[in-house]
Protein backbone atom coordinates (compact mmCIF):
# COMPACT_ATOMS: atom_id res chain seq x y z
CA UNK A 1 0.00 0.00 0.00
CA UNK A 2 1.14 3.58 -0.51
CA UNK A 3 3.07 5.02 2.39
CA UNK A 4 0.94 7.53 4.25
CA UNK A 5 3.41 10.29 3.53
CA UNK A 6 3.33 10.52 -0.18
CA UNK A 7 -0.17 11.82 -0.76
CA UNK A 8 0.66 14.81 1.36
CA UNK A 9 3.95 15.13 -0.52
CA UNK A 10 1.93 15.41 -3.68
CA UNK A 11 -0.02 18.34 -2.35
CA UNK A 12 2.94 20.00 -0.69
CA UNK A 13 4.77 20.17 -4.01
CA UNK A 14 8.18 19.91 -2.42
CA UNK A 15 9.17 16.29 -2.16
CA UNK A 16 12.86 16.87 -2.80
CA UNK A 17 13.36 19.11 0.21
CA UNK A 18 11.63 16.57 2.44
CA UNK A 19 14.00 13.73 1.69
CA UNK A 20 17.14 15.85 1.73
CA UNK A 21 16.62 16.10 5.48
CA UNK A 22 17.32 12.41 5.90
CA UNK A 23 20.97 13.01 5.07
CA UNK A 24 22.00 9.36 4.86
CA UNK A 25 25.28 8.89 3.03
CA UNK A 26 25.12 6.08 0.51
CA UNK A 27 27.85 4.44 -1.52
CA UNK A 28 26.93 4.39 -5.18
CA UNK A 29 28.20 2.46 -8.17
CA UNK A 30 27.22 3.45 -11.69
CA UNK A 31 26.88 1.13 -14.69
CA UNK A 32 26.90 2.85 -18.08
CA UNK A 33 25.88 0.78 -21.08
CA UNK A 34 25.93 3.17 -24.04
CA UNK A 35 28.62 5.13 -25.84
CA UNK A 36 28.86 8.93 -25.83
CA UNK A 37 26.79 11.29 -28.03
CA UNK A 38 24.56 8.68 -29.69
CA UNK A 39 22.55 8.42 -26.49
CA UNK A 40 21.89 10.77 -23.60
CA UNK A 41 22.88 8.02 -21.17
CA UNK A 42 26.48 9.27 -20.68
CA UNK A 43 25.25 12.78 -19.98
CA UNK A 44 22.62 11.67 -17.48
CA UNK A 45 25.09 9.35 -15.74
CA UNK A 46 27.59 12.21 -15.43
CA UNK A 47 25.00 14.68 -14.13
CA UNK A 48 23.78 12.09 -11.65
CA UNK A 49 27.34 11.43 -10.42
CA UNK A 50 28.01 15.17 -10.02
CA UNK A 51 24.78 15.66 -8.06
CA UNK A 52 25.46 12.65 -5.83
CA UNK A 53 28.95 13.93 -4.99
CA UNK A 54 27.56 17.42 -4.33
CA UNK A 55 25.20 15.89 -1.79
CA UNK A 56 28.07 14.20 0.00
CA UNK A 57 27.45 10.67 -1.22
CA UNK A 58 30.33 8.45 -2.23
CA UNK A 59 30.45 7.64 -5.94
CA UNK A 60 32.68 4.63 -5.91
CA UNK A 61 33.01 3.77 -9.58
CA UNK A 62 31.58 4.18 -13.06
CA UNK A 63 31.72 0.83 -14.83
CA UNK A 64 31.44 0.91 -18.61
CA UNK A 65 29.83 -2.01 -20.42
CA UNK A 66 28.51 -2.76 -23.92
CA UNK A 67 29.22 0.27 -26.15
CA UNK A 68 29.70 2.24 -22.93
CA UNK A 69 33.40 1.37 -23.07
CA UNK A 70 33.89 3.93 -25.85
CA UNK A 71 33.33 6.70 -23.27
CA UNK A 72 37.02 6.48 -22.33
CA UNK A 73 38.44 6.81 -25.84
CA UNK A 74 40.73 9.84 -25.55
CA UNK A 75 40.83 10.22 -29.35
CA UNK A 76 37.33 11.69 -29.41
CA UNK A 77 37.46 15.29 -30.55
CA UNK A 78 34.07 16.98 -30.50
CA UNK A 79 33.52 20.55 -31.75
CA UNK A 80 34.69 23.15 -29.23
CA UNK A 81 31.18 24.30 -28.37
CA UNK A 82 30.14 20.75 -27.45
CA UNK A 83 30.84 18.91 -24.19
CA UNK A 84 33.89 16.63 -24.22
CA UNK A 85 32.52 13.45 -22.72
CA UNK A 86 35.84 11.59 -22.32
CA UNK A 87 37.41 14.63 -20.61
CA UNK A 88 34.48 14.84 -18.24
CA UNK A 89 35.02 11.26 -17.04
CA UNK A 90 38.74 11.94 -16.70
CA UNK A 91 38.02 15.00 -14.55
CA UNK A 92 35.54 13.10 -12.40
CA UNK A 93 38.19 10.48 -11.75
CA UNK A 94 40.97 12.96 -10.94
CA UNK A 95 38.95 15.42 -8.87
CA UNK A 96 36.69 13.06 -6.96
CA UNK A 97 38.51 9.74 -6.95
CA UNK A 98 35.75 8.01 -8.89
CA UNK A 99 37.11 4.90 -10.58
CA UNK A 100 36.28 4.94 -14.30
CA UNK A 101 36.45 1.34 -15.44
CA UNK A 102 35.93 -0.19 -18.87
CA UNK A 103 35.10 -3.90 -19.13
CA UNK A 104 38.01 -5.67 -20.80
CA UNK A 105 35.93 -8.11 -22.85
CA UNK A 106 33.65 -5.35 -24.14
CA UNK A 107 36.69 -3.11 -24.78
CA UNK A 108 38.54 -5.70 -26.82
CA UNK A 109 35.52 -6.19 -29.04
CA UNK A 110 35.37 -2.48 -29.73
CA UNK A 111 39.06 -1.66 -30.10
CA UNK A 112 39.48 0.14 -26.79
CA UNK A 113 42.89 -0.45 -25.21
CA UNK A 114 45.42 1.26 -22.93
CA UNK A 115 46.93 3.21 -25.86
CA UNK A 116 43.77 5.27 -26.33
CA UNK A 117 42.53 5.30 -22.75
CA UNK A 118 41.85 8.62 -20.99
CA UNK A 119 43.86 9.64 -17.97
CA UNK A 120 42.19 8.21 -14.88
CA UNK A 121 40.52 5.42 -16.83
CA UNK A 122 41.25 1.75 -16.38
CA UNK A 123 40.42 -1.46 -18.22
CA UNK A 124 39.34 -4.26 -15.94
CA UNK A 125 37.28 -7.43 -15.73
CA UNK A 126 33.64 -8.13 -14.95
CA UNK A 127 34.76 -9.44 -11.57
CA UNK A 128 35.38 -5.81 -10.64
CA UNK A 129 31.79 -4.97 -11.51
CA UNK A 130 30.68 -7.80 -9.26
CA UNK A 131 32.77 -6.32 -6.44
CA UNK A 132 31.22 -2.91 -7.12
CA UNK A 133 27.74 -4.45 -6.95
CA UNK A 134 28.59 -6.17 -3.68
CA UNK A 135 30.34 -3.35 -1.84
CA UNK A 136 28.00 -0.46 -2.66
CA UNK A 137 24.55 0.36 -1.31
CA UNK A 138 23.26 1.19 -4.79
CA UNK A 139 24.11 0.27 -8.36
CA UNK A 140 22.44 2.64 -10.82
CA UNK A 141 22.30 1.67 -14.50
CA UNK A 142 22.21 4.12 -17.38
CA UNK A 143 21.69 3.08 -20.99
CA UNK A 144 19.06 3.03 -23.68
CA UNK B 1 12.08 0.14 -5.62
CA UNK B 2 12.60 3.13 -7.93
CA UNK B 3 11.46 2.46 -11.50
CA UNK B 4 13.20 4.69 -14.04
CA UNK B 5 11.94 4.93 -17.61
CA UNK B 6 14.02 6.77 -20.19
CA UNK B 7 12.35 6.06 -23.51
CA UNK B 8 9.25 7.61 -25.05
CA UNK B 9 6.06 5.53 -24.77
CA UNK B 10 5.27 6.64 -28.34
CA UNK B 11 8.43 4.85 -29.48
CA UNK B 12 8.29 1.52 -27.65
CA UNK B 13 6.33 -0.44 -25.05
CA UNK B 14 8.85 -0.15 -22.21
CA UNK B 15 6.58 1.97 -20.00
CA UNK B 16 3.61 -0.30 -20.59
CA UNK B 17 5.77 -3.33 -19.71
CA UNK B 18 7.35 -1.76 -16.63
CA UNK B 19 3.96 -0.81 -15.21
CA UNK B 20 2.86 -4.45 -15.29
CA UNK B 21 5.61 -5.27 -12.76
CA UNK B 22 5.45 -2.25 -10.48
CA UNK B 23 4.31 -2.72 -6.89
CA UNK B 24 2.07 -0.28 -5.00
CA UNK B 25 4.16 2.51 -3.50
CA UNK B 26 7.12 2.09 -5.88
CA UNK B 27 8.11 5.54 -7.20
CA UNK B 28 8.50 6.07 -10.95
CA UNK B 29 10.95 8.57 -12.43
CA UNK B 30 10.68 9.53 -16.10
CA UNK B 31 13.88 10.89 -17.62
CA UNK B 32 15.49 11.55 -21.01
CA UNK B 33 12.91 10.77 -23.75
CA UNK B 34 10.80 9.08 -21.09
CA UNK B 35 9.49 12.50 -20.01
CA UNK B 36 7.25 12.65 -23.09
CA UNK B 37 5.00 10.22 -21.17
CA UNK B 38 3.94 12.89 -18.68
CA UNK B 39 3.21 15.81 -21.01
CA UNK B 40 -0.27 17.05 -20.10
CA UNK B 41 -3.12 16.00 -22.37
CA UNK B 42 -1.41 13.28 -24.36
CA UNK B 43 -2.49 9.72 -25.15
CA UNK B 44 -0.85 8.44 -21.95
CA UNK B 45 -2.34 10.93 -19.49
CA UNK B 46 -4.98 8.45 -18.31
CA UNK B 47 -2.28 5.82 -17.73
CA UNK B 48 -0.24 8.28 -15.67
CA UNK B 49 -3.30 9.37 -13.67
CA UNK B 50 -4.22 5.80 -12.76
CA UNK B 51 -0.58 5.07 -11.93
CA UNK B 52 -0.70 8.00 -9.51
CA UNK B 53 -3.44 6.25 -7.52
CA UNK B 54 -0.85 3.91 -6.02
CA UNK B 55 2.57 5.25 -7.00
CA UNK B 56 4.36 8.60 -6.76
CA UNK B 57 5.46 9.82 -10.20
CA UNK B 58 8.40 12.12 -10.94
CA UNK B 59 9.93 13.59 -14.06
CA UNK B 60 13.43 15.01 -14.44
CA UNK B 61 12.94 18.77 -14.85
CA UNK B 62 16.04 19.43 -16.98
CA UNK B 63 14.78 16.80 -19.44
CA UNK B 64 11.28 18.36 -19.48
CA UNK B 65 12.79 21.80 -20.11
CA UNK B 66 15.15 20.52 -22.80
CA UNK B 67 12.12 19.17 -24.67
CA UNK B 68 9.90 22.21 -24.23
CA UNK B 69 7.41 20.39 -22.03
CA UNK B 70 5.82 23.17 -19.98
CA UNK B 71 2.91 21.34 -18.40
CA UNK B 72 2.73 17.84 -17.03
CA UNK B 73 -0.13 15.57 -15.99
CA UNK B 74 -1.57 16.66 -12.62
CA UNK B 75 0.20 15.03 -9.69
CA UNK B 76 3.54 14.47 -11.42
CA UNK B 77 6.45 16.07 -9.60
CA UNK B 78 9.46 17.64 -11.23
CA UNK B 79 12.86 16.81 -9.71
CA UNK B 80 16.36 17.96 -10.63
CA UNK B 81 19.42 15.68 -10.64
CA UNK B 82 19.71 16.19 -6.88
CA UNK B 83 16.13 14.95 -6.47
CA UNK B 84 17.03 11.92 -8.62
CA UNK B 85 19.90 11.23 -6.20
CA UNK B 86 17.52 11.56 -3.23
CA UNK B 87 15.19 8.98 -4.80
CA UNK B 88 18.13 6.61 -5.29
CA UNK B 89 19.19 7.21 -1.69
CA UNK B 90 15.73 6.08 -0.59
CA UNK B 91 15.13 3.22 -3.01
CA UNK B 92 17.01 0.52 -4.90
CA UNK B 93 16.94 1.56 -8.56
CA UNK B 94 15.39 -0.57 -11.28
CA UNK B 95 16.18 0.92 -14.71
CA UNK B 96 13.85 -0.02 -17.55
CA UNK B 97 16.12 0.74 -20.50
CA UNK C 1 21.63 0.56 4.36
CA UNK C 2 19.93 -2.71 5.11
CA UNK C 3 22.66 -5.33 4.85
CA UNK C 4 22.23 -9.05 5.30
CA UNK C 5 24.30 -10.46 8.12
CA UNK C 6 26.13 -12.40 5.43
CA UNK C 7 27.66 -10.57 2.51
CA UNK C 8 25.59 -12.36 -0.10
CA UNK C 9 23.63 -10.02 -2.32
CA UNK C 10 20.50 -10.74 -4.26
CA UNK C 11 21.25 -9.80 -7.85
CA UNK C 12 18.62 -10.07 -10.58
CA UNK C 13 19.55 -9.83 -14.25
CA UNK C 14 16.68 -8.69 -16.43
CA UNK C 15 16.69 -9.75 -20.08
CA UNK C 16 14.39 -7.51 -22.09
CA UNK C 17 15.90 -7.54 -25.57
CA UNK C 18 15.59 -10.09 -28.34
CA UNK C 19 18.82 -11.92 -29.11
CA UNK C 20 21.03 -11.17 -32.16
CA UNK C 21 19.44 -7.83 -33.17
CA UNK C 22 21.46 -6.17 -30.41
CA UNK C 23 24.31 -7.46 -28.26
CA UNK C 24 22.63 -6.78 -24.91
CA UNK C 25 21.47 -10.33 -24.18
CA UNK C 26 24.76 -11.90 -25.25
CA UNK C 27 26.95 -9.55 -23.21
CA UNK C 28 24.44 -9.87 -20.38
CA UNK C 29 24.98 -13.60 -20.40
CA UNK C 30 28.77 -13.06 -20.31
CA UNK C 31 28.27 -10.90 -17.22
CA UNK C 32 26.11 -13.54 -15.55
CA UNK C 33 28.72 -16.25 -16.15
CA UNK C 34 31.39 -14.15 -14.42
CA UNK C 35 29.14 -13.10 -11.54
CA UNK C 36 28.15 -16.71 -10.98
CA UNK C 37 31.69 -17.40 -9.75
CA UNK C 38 31.21 -14.93 -6.88
CA UNK C 39 28.63 -17.02 -5.03
CA UNK C 40 25.95 -14.38 -4.91
CA UNK C 41 22.21 -15.06 -5.01
CA UNK C 42 21.70 -14.67 -8.75
CA UNK C 43 18.46 -14.84 -10.70
CA UNK C 44 17.47 -14.01 -14.27
CA UNK C 45 14.12 -12.64 -15.38
CA UNK C 46 13.07 -12.87 -19.03
CA UNK C 47 10.62 -10.14 -19.88
CA UNK C 48 9.19 -8.84 -23.15
CA UNK C 49 11.36 -9.72 -26.15
CA UNK C 50 13.86 -11.16 -23.66
CA UNK C 51 11.88 -14.43 -23.78
CA UNK C 52 13.00 -14.92 -27.40
CA UNK C 53 16.54 -15.55 -26.12
CA UNK C 54 15.30 -18.92 -24.83
CA UNK C 55 13.41 -19.98 -27.93
CA UNK C 56 14.12 -23.43 -29.33
CA UNK C 57 15.34 -23.89 -32.88
CA UNK C 58 17.58 -20.84 -33.26
CA UNK C 59 20.17 -21.29 -36.01
CA UNK C 60 22.47 -18.30 -36.37
CA UNK C 61 24.81 -19.81 -39.00
CA UNK C 62 23.33 -17.67 -41.74
CA UNK C 63 23.87 -14.36 -39.92
CA UNK C 64 27.40 -15.23 -38.81
CA UNK C 65 26.70 -14.37 -35.17
CA UNK C 66 27.54 -16.85 -32.45
CA UNK C 67 24.41 -18.54 -31.11
CA UNK C 68 24.07 -18.69 -27.35
CA UNK C 69 20.67 -20.18 -26.54
CA UNK C 70 22.47 -23.35 -25.48
CA UNK C 71 24.57 -21.42 -22.97
CA UNK C 72 21.41 -20.80 -20.97
CA UNK C 73 21.11 -24.58 -20.66
CA UNK C 74 24.55 -24.68 -19.03
CA UNK C 75 23.68 -22.14 -16.32
CA UNK C 76 22.67 -24.67 -13.70
CA UNK C 77 26.25 -25.95 -13.90
CA UNK C 78 27.21 -22.50 -12.60
CA UNK C 79 24.60 -22.71 -9.82
CA UNK C 80 22.40 -20.18 -11.58
CA UNK C 81 19.08 -21.93 -11.21
CA UNK C 82 16.54 -19.16 -10.75
CA UNK C 83 15.23 -18.46 -14.22
CA UNK C 84 11.94 -16.59 -14.24
CA UNK C 85 9.86 -16.00 -17.35
CA UNK C 86 7.00 -13.52 -17.51
CA UNK C 87 3.82 -15.43 -18.40
CA UNK C 88 2.21 -12.47 -20.19
CA UNK C 89 5.31 -11.92 -22.36
CA UNK C 90 5.22 -15.58 -23.44
CA UNK C 91 1.48 -15.54 -24.10
CA UNK C 92 1.44 -12.36 -26.18
CA UNK C 93 4.17 -13.84 -28.39
CA UNK C 94 2.20 -17.03 -28.93
CA UNK C 95 4.78 -19.07 -27.02
CA UNK C 96 4.51 -21.62 -24.24
CA UNK C 97 7.05 -23.15 -21.88
CA UNK C 98 7.47 -26.00 -24.39
CA UNK C 99 9.00 -23.55 -26.88
CA UNK C 100 11.91 -22.77 -24.53
CA UNK C 101 15.32 -24.47 -24.41
CA UNK C 102 15.54 -24.61 -20.59
CA UNK C 103 13.38 -25.35 -17.59
CA UNK C 104 12.12 -22.07 -16.22
CA UNK C 105 9.64 -20.85 -13.68
CA UNK C 106 6.79 -19.09 -15.47
CA UNK C 107 5.42 -16.40 -13.17
CA UNK C 108 2.92 -13.58 -13.40
CA UNK C 109 4.23 -10.05 -13.85
CA UNK C 110 3.14 -9.22 -10.31
CA UNK C 111 5.08 -12.16 -8.89
CA UNK C 112 8.23 -11.16 -10.79
CA UNK C 113 7.68 -7.55 -9.68
CA UNK C 114 7.58 -8.69 -6.05
CA UNK C 115 10.82 -10.64 -6.52
CA UNK C 116 12.41 -7.54 -8.06
CA UNK C 117 11.46 -5.61 -4.96
CA UNK C 118 13.45 -8.06 -2.82
CA UNK C 119 16.69 -7.56 -4.76
CA UNK C 120 19.80 -5.66 -3.68
CA UNK C 121 20.72 -5.10 -7.30
CA UNK C 122 18.70 -5.24 -10.52
CA UNK C 123 20.77 -5.27 -13.71
CA UNK C 124 18.97 -4.59 -16.99
CA UNK C 125 20.41 -6.08 -20.18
Amino acid sequence: MPEPGYLSMRSSGSFASQIINQGTIVNIGILLKEGPYNHQASDTAYKFAEAAIAKGHKVDAVFLYNDGVTNVNKLMDPPQDDRHIADRWSKLSKQHGVEVLACIAASKRRGINDDILIEGGEITGLGTLTDIAIRNDRLVTFGD
Amino acid sequence: MLYTINTSPFENSTMETALRFIQPGDPVLFLEDGVYAVQAGNRFSETILSLLDKNPVYALTPDLEARGIGSVTDGVFGVDYGGFVDLVEEHQPNSWL
Amino acid sequence: MAEEQTNIKKIMHVMRHAPHGTIYTYEGLEMILIMAAYEQDISIAFIGDGVYALKKGQDTAGIDIKGFAKTFMALDGYDVEKLYVDAASLAERGLTEDDLVVDVEVLSSGEIGRLMGEQDVVLPH
